[in-house]
């Protein structure tokens, strides 16, 4: 129990000189329309994008899928330890996603799985593969590891390795940005393992009752880990579990970059007009396992061969440049320009030193006392 | 181009595994995704995926091999076009390098600055701990307009204790927010406006409440900063009381100082007076690491001597010496303190001169002072408003059989409430819970009075 919660203390009452009142609040029940976003993106599912644009989504995705395979060998010779989590598959979310935001005023927060999106927010490969084989080039002196990667210079708030810590901790980037008055959104991404978390629904209420600028992402790639999301979750239809906190849902085709770059757009101008957190839930999947270390017995490699045969974002993309008329030649350009930036990250990442062993001892506090 | 496959690592444990079987042969083309063989690692069967294309080479260890070493090499892919018989063995690559680990020395800690000098003449004000910590937040918010308050009923309420009383009205609902009762939350959000530049002072009505929050005290703020490689600070406050009240019981009533206090990357604080109080406070916010700043429910409403300063701040990581004593030292934080005194005024009549320190801040630890003084007086006693088992009092004698075995005459003994949950009948509380008899008893016998 709580102390001092009697029946008919203040707690009880709506604060009337709390925080800007949510608008959703505000418009009253009748007029609380949960499926506005997913009716905007239902009229106008894809993107309209110009084949640069095509062409960029393309070379990023493609930037993931190969270093990602990448740090799959370099895990397999060893030199990368622990846990590592692989992006394959979901590539187009990230890169469809963080397309639609601000750079110089948009944070974003991830879980463990982020090599894809600091990849897709310009993050160098180098210093991501070298923190993955530990060296002190690595974006956190190699002291973090897969799972603990940030660049507050590109406000990229991790990396996160407790599933679900990183929906509140995004909900607290957005109350920053709401606090300063900067423009800036967060857009906070999980899994649908963490979506089962309390913290998460924790985080809902404050973020949709102080009406801060948040978008919560669900990557729904069928697996929390070894349990399908069947055998986890009671409501498996994720976008609906802001319901109860008046935050709107949205579901997207994570295959199809342009389709969730459309989506990003609806719930970016929602946000930022002031009225509040959007809940998206992207579908998609992931070809590797959970870590390098899960035998994925719990799926049949029919089933991952369909995806990656008939679903794949990566090939989805090169068809349609293909369609449009971009010359092939083009892509292999590309194709190749990538293979070579990933082998001079292994590269990198495999000849630079560990760290200096009096890392060991710094950064534990910023200062002194 | 030929490439040598190796023996993966399958697991952050596997050193070796065995090949159980290969699905495809020499001459199979391969892409990218197919699956070539089964490998048996320490926890599963896996398959090993094939990350280039190309026509298998040669496979140079049969399927059912146990005991394969990782980074073996397995088999060779040959490029497109390539011709089998061209494929010559790549240079080998070291799987490891095993350097010797020598540890740096650890830096010395830098010397802490004394507190600053009162000058003479200043105002003393008999102020309540309460006031004091109400005091500092206030003028800490008015120099910095990034700090902020949040917790359950801090706002309206005026604060479940009454200390965030008034500052509603002074700094508004946007700055003294009150939220749902949702510990594990707000303390995530706390930590996140934290990383995002703002300053936040996350009350907790209790310590007690913060154990659903204590991952994000922990994982999300205190280790942000190494695993950033420095790159990413959380200057965030995490107050409110700690330890027992009076007649709450068990699930209300414990001292989590030795918990904090165990993690590298915090800063942990638990003052006595209002002076120590507010000067701490202040310097907590001020502080750009994560700090947690322990208060004492029965503390609030004492009065204690305030000096009238425009900006008093105190140093983190600086014990101080509330008696002088030459005989035995008594070491205390927090509520305790208040009992060693009373101690050592009964013990002064005795004839026994106890010195009492007042540790102020848990981590990091004020060693040096803990050893001066033993070293003046040769015996240590150690009295601590919470259980006795890894405790800071458990600490302090691991610092004075480290580094002060010479300079002890006597077994340091320590003074803890008693090893139960706390009940709730008044007797057996009041039996469960430190008072000064007790410090006294111990000081005697390490006096062998």
């Amino acid at each position: 129990m709580q102390l001092f919660q009697t029946p008919g203390d203040t707690i009880l009452a709506k604060p009337a000189s709390s925080r800007k009142a949510p608008a959703k609040a505000a418009d009253g029940a009748e007029n609380f329309a949960l499926r506005s976003l997913q009716e905007a993106l239902e009229k106008n599912p894809r993107f309209a994008a110009s084949d640069d644009e095509l062409l960029k989504f393309y070379e990023q995705m493609l930037l993931i899928r190969r270093f990602e395979e990448k740090a799959g060998q370099l895990y397999g010779l060893g030199l990368i330890g622990g846990f590592c989590h692989l992006y394959i598959g979901q590539e187009a979310v990230a890169v469809g996603l963080q397309s639609a935001l601000d750079e110089s005023r948009d944070s974003v927060i991830t879980g463990y799985r982020d090599h894809g999106h600091m990849l897709a927010y310009g993050i160098d490969p180098k210093v991501i593969m070298a923190e993955l084989t530990g060296r002190g080039a690595g974006i956190s002196k190699g002291k973090g590891g897969s799972m603990h990667m940030f660049s507050v210079e590109h406000k990229f708030y991790g990396g996160h390795g407790i599933v679900g810590a990183q929906v509140p901790l995004g909900a607290g980037l957005a109350f920053a940005h709401q606090y300063r008055e900067d423009g800036g959104l967060c857009m906070a991404y999980f899994g649908d393992g963490a979506a089962n978390q309390g913290q998460v629904y924790e985080a809902f209420n404050m973020a949709a009752l102080w009406n801060l600028p948040a978008i919560f992402v669900v990557e729904n790639n069928g697996y929390a880990m070894g349990t399908a999301v069947t055998r986890g979750s009671a409501e498996t239809e994720f976008h609906r579990r802001g319901t109860a906190f008046r935050i709107p849902g949205m579901k997207v085709n994570g295959m199809d970059v342009l389709e969730v770059r459309a989506a990003a757009e609806i719930a970016v101008a929602h946000v930022r007009a002031g009225k509040g957190p959007v809940l998206m839930e992207l579908h998609t999947y992931r070809y590797r396992g959970h870590s390098m270390s899960d035998p994925a017995k719990y799926r049949t490699r029919e089933e991952v061969q369909e995806m990656r045969e008939n679903h794949d974002p990566i090939d989805a993309a090169k068809a349609e440049l293909l369609k449009r008329g971009v010359a092939e030649e083009r892509l292999k350009e590309i194709e190749k320009q990538i293979r070579s930036i990933v082998n001079e990250s292994a590269d990198f990442a495999e000849n630079s030193p560990e760290p200096d062993m009096a890392e060991l001892y710094t950064d534990v506090l910023v200062e002194s006392y | 181009m030929s490439i040598e496959l190796k023996m993966p690592a399958l697991s952050p444990t596997m050193e070796e595994g065995t090949l159980a079987k290969w699905l495809v042969k020499v001459g199979d083309e391969v892409k990218a995704g197919d699956i070539l063989a089964e490998i048996e690692t320490d926890k599963a069967t896996m398959e090993f995926e094939a990350v280039d294309e190309g026509t298998v080479g040669a496979i140079l260890v049969p399927e059912g091999t146990e005991g394969v070493k990782v980074g073996t090499v397995i088999a060779v892919i040959g490029g497109e076009g390539e011709s089998v018989s061209a494929l010559a063995s790549a240079p080998a690559q070291p799987a490891e390098a095993a350097p010797a680990t020598i540890a740096a020395e650890r830096p010395a800690p830098a010397v802490r600055p004394a507190d600053p000098v009162v000058p003479a003449g200043t105002n003393m004000r008999q102020v309540t701990v309460r006031e004091a910590l109400r005091d500092a937040m206030a003028e800490e918010m008015r120099r910095d307009s990034r700090v902020f308050v949040m917790g359950e009923e801090v706002a309206q309420y005026q604060g479940a204790y009454k200390v965030t009383q008034g500052l509603l009205d002074e700094f508004g609902p946007k700055r003294v927010i009150d939220t749902p009762i949702t510990e594990y939350g707000f303390a995530g959000i706390g930590v996140g406006a934290a990383m995002g530049g703002l300053r936040p002072i996350v009350e907790f009505m209790t310590f007690n409440f913060a154990m659903q929050a204590i991952d994000h005290v922990i994982n999300s703020a205190a280790k942000t900063n190494y695993m950033s490689g420095g790159q990413m600070r959380c200057p965030v406050v995490f107050r409110g009381p700690n330890a027992a009240a009076s007649r709450v019981g068990a699930q209300h009533s414990q001292n989590f100082g030795p918990w904090y206090a165990s993690v590298p990357g915090l800063i942990v604080i638990a003052p006595y007076d209002a002076s120590d109080a507010k000067g701490l406070l202040k310097a907590a916010i001020r502080s750009e690491d994560p700090v947690v700043f322990l208060e004492n429910e029965l503390v609030y409403g004492r009065s204690f001597e305030l000096p009238e300063l425009d900006d008093h701040v105190l140093p983190i990581g600086k014990a101080r010496i509330m008696r002088e004593g030459k005989d035995v030292t008594i070491v205390s934080y927090s509520i305790g303190v208040g009992l060693a005194l009373e101690a050592a005024e009964t013990l002064a009549a005795e004839g026994i001169e106890a010195e009492v320190l007042d540790l102020r801040t848990l981590r990091p630890l004020d060693k040096e002072a803990v050893l001066a003084s033993l070293a003046k007086t040769n015996r240590l006693v150690i009295a601590e408003e919470g259980w006795p088992v890894c405790s800071i009092a458990s600490e302090i004698m691991a610092i004075c059989m480290e580094d002060g075995f010479d300079h002890l005459d006597a077994p340091v003994l320590r003074v803890c409430d008693e090893d139960v949950p706390l009940p709730y009948a008044a007797n057996l509380e009041k039996a469960a819970i430190i008072d000064a008899p007790r410090i006294v008893a111990a000081v005697r016998k390490v006096c062998y009075r």
